[in-house]
């Protein structure tokens, strides 16, 4: 009898998680901050955050960021402050009532290449390139996604037609995408010495998008281990009070 | 403010002030502290309490996550966002609101599992059964609209495709639509209204959840062999047997939800809803939250709009007079052997509805679904009302503490 209302809850479980899509099993690749100790490795990120405003940004927004945000990663305040500078914003009105421009700040939110959404697909064939932020959290298995779309852009199989402005990649919904390859070896080069094949460009990056969409994922995971902690030590406590204590009501 | 002429109840004077004026110290002592319960109530007996306490949770997460929400189409996904980034610990209560809703089902299933199974529904508890079944209509309300308020694509259009079948009512369908939108399409009007009535709605749980209690507590538990109570040597105290005995539930069930609020606090998400809300933009998969998915099932079962609609309700609906169906006088599944493999058929169909009811209506799982649906009716209104004609079942225990005994000496 147990087993059975055991195996119903499994089940309930089973059919809580998401279900299996159909192109094939999504290979998984390796990141640092996956499993129970999984932290951010500072240099990636700010290896990553390099190719996203040298490639990505020119049509992807992060409107959900913001300069000072950065500091995690491990820039020093001076540093994010220089980041800040190279852009400017609109702010304003000032006394005359005028809207005017002026160097972006720490406290500005991150440069977004478009005004609007209608700028943005005029720009790129129709197709609207979506807000970064939380794209690892807004995608089906997220950063292994991410990662296998931006390396998996190859030429169409026999008899396959691939409509105009778009390009075959084997992870995307339909086969067809309206982004061009974003990432090739050397696209971007790296002030550490690391070796900038495709493949360290995208793993940087994709890191990037996953502290940029989870900034809080080394404190949660921390803070996991000892709550988890907590209630096993307390559970054992109880336990054996509560063993104790029926022990007379036999 | 002299000495009355009763004899004072407790020695602490502080005690005697307020029990003087609301009896409520005496009140818990009966309540919680002398209060009998059957020996040999097994963990299940102890999802009430969990379900109670993660009420509670999600009242307090709730509210601190309503001191920086914003219920404007314009500004809600960002606020969520701005929650989870410069909060501190937002993205904490966050995580705890959003698994805590789901938890909150979980721990609520096991709940009813166990009051069907031990047949906790029939005399003298109907009335209790049916406060059980508002506070479950209630809670399906409160989750459908906390969905919407991150305002994400599965936010708007859950909410667009749910309000919508209310116009499947006919003559007043399409004008109960629009007042209840508040607009012709979900929109403004209705997220701020949705979050009014959210943060209302578990306090009125909260009520239900008193009366349920107090329903309980009228008549004392049931057990597992569904028998009376005899005498005292079949109960134990509440405190602190039972209190231990659900102590140490909630520090299980305090691993598991911690488990995956901090390392998968996204695995019973919809990834679509941290894409903002686009009106012009449909997914591909429109669904619920998984604890709604078994109506949601049965909705899309049937190819009719009022149809499908009133079955869904239906569904629910049959739920309340589950005590009047059934007219065994065995309470307890372990005491009816052929009833019992149906009613374990119906749980497990219930989670196949849920299963399909989150995947595409088409093919397989369109006939599994159908399927699905015609067992959950006819097993409450055909095999519950006739099996105990047909059934032996086997013979009841002297007595509780036999069957206490009985299974400490197994063990």
């Amino acid at each position: 009898m147990r087993f059975i209302i055991i195996f119903l809850i499994l089940l309930l479980f089973k059919s809580i998680s998401a279900s299996e899509s159909s192109s094939g099993p999504m290979p998984k690749h390796e990141w640092s901050f996956n499993g129970i100790t999984g932290t951010f490795d500072r240099a990636a990120l700010q290896r990553g955050f390099k190719v996203y405003q040298e490639v990505c940004s020119g049509c992807h927004s992060m409107k959900l960021l913001y300069f000072r945000d950065l500091i995690d990663i491990g820039f020093s305040e001076a540093e994010v402050k220089a980041i800040a500078a190279e852009y400017t914003v609109i702010d304003g009105p000032n006394d005359e009532g005028e809207m005017f421009e002026r160097v972006a700040r720490p406290a500005d939110k991150f440069f977004t290449p478009y005004s609007n959404d209608s700028e943005a697909r005029l720009s790129n064939n129709g197709a609207y390139p979506p807000d970064l932020s939380v794209i690892t959290k807004a995608r089906k298995y997220g950063e292994d996604y991410i990662y296998n779309l931006m390396l998996g852009y190859e030429e169409p199989p026999e008899g396959v037609d691939v409509g105009d402005g778009m390009y075959y990649n084997k992870w995307v919904d339909g086969k067809q995408i309206a982004m061009p390859e974003p990432i090739y070896d050397g696209s971007v080069d790296y002030d550490d010495g690391t070796d900038n094949n495709a493949k360290q460009l995208t793993e940087d990056v994709v890191t990037f998008l996953k502290w940029a969409a989870e900034p809080e994922l080394e404190v949660r995971k921390n803070l996991g281990i000892k709550v988890i902690l907590f209630f096993l030590v307390l559970g054992i406590v109880i336990y054996f009070a509560k063993n104790r204590l029926w022990r007379e009501i036999h | 403010m002299s000495d009355s002429s009763e004899p004072k109840k407790y020695k602490n004077p502080f005690l005697n002030w307020i029990e003087f004026r609301l009896p409520i110290i005496s009140y818990l002592e009966k309540e919680y502290g002398d209060y009998p319960m059957p020996k040999n109530c097994n963990y299940f007996w102890s999802f009430g309490a969990l379900a109670t306490i993660t009420l509670v949770v999600m009242i307090l997460s709730g509210i601190f996550l309503a001191m920086n929400y914003t219920p404007h189409t314009d500004m809600a996904f960002d606020s969520v966002e701005r929650i989870m980034r410069d909060v501190n610990f937002g993205w904490l209560l966050r995580y705890i609101h959003s698994n805590g809703a789901a938890f909150f089902f979980i721990i609520v299933y096991i709940h009813i599992l166990r009051g069907m199974y031990y047949g906790s529904y029939k005399y003298p508890r109907e009335l209790n059964w049916i406060l059980g079944v508002f506070i479950y209509l209630l809670m399906m309300a409160t989750a459908f609209m906390g969905y919407v308020l991150p305002w994400g694509q599965m936010s708007y259009w859950g909410a667009t495709v749910i309000i919508n079948l209310f116009s499947a009512i006919p003559v007043i369908g399409e004008g109960l639509k629009t007042w209840l939108l508040g607009d012709y399409t979900v929109g403004n009007a209705t997220l701020n209204r949705f979050f009014a009535l959210h943060y209302v709605l578990p306090f009125v749980i909260l009520g239900v959840v008193g009366l349920h209690v107090a329903a309980v507590h009228v008549h004392g538990s049931n057990n597992p062999a569904g028998i009376e109570i005899k005498s005292k040597k079949d109960t134990v105290r509440f405190f602190p047997y039972m209190l231990m005995k659900d102590a140490l539930a909630t520090c299980v069930f305090g691993i598991l939800i911690s488990a995956v609020i901090f390392f998968g606090p996204n695995l019973m998400a919809e990834v679509d809803n941290y894409i903002p809300a686009d009106p012009l933009v449909t997914p591909a998969h429109i669904v619920p939250n998984w604890y709604l998915a078994p109506f949601y099932a049965i909705l899309r079962a049937i190819p009719d709009k009022l149809g499908g609609v009133a079955l869904m309700f239906g569904s629910i609906a049959i739920l309340f007079v589950l005590p009047w169906l059934d007219r065994s006088k065995v309470r307890s599944c372990n005491f009816r052997p052929i009833y019992k493999w149906f009613m374990m058929l119906f749980f497990i169909n219930f989670f196949i509805l849920g299963y399909v009811g989150m995947l595409p209506a088409e093919g397989l799982y369109l006939l599994v679904a159908r399927i699905g649906l015609i067992y959950y009716f006819v097993f409450f209104l055909v095999i519950t009302p006739l099996i105990h004609r047909i059934e032996r079942t086997t013979s009841l225990p002297v007595g509780i503490n036999d069957v206490y005994l009985s299974e400490v000496n197994k063990n």
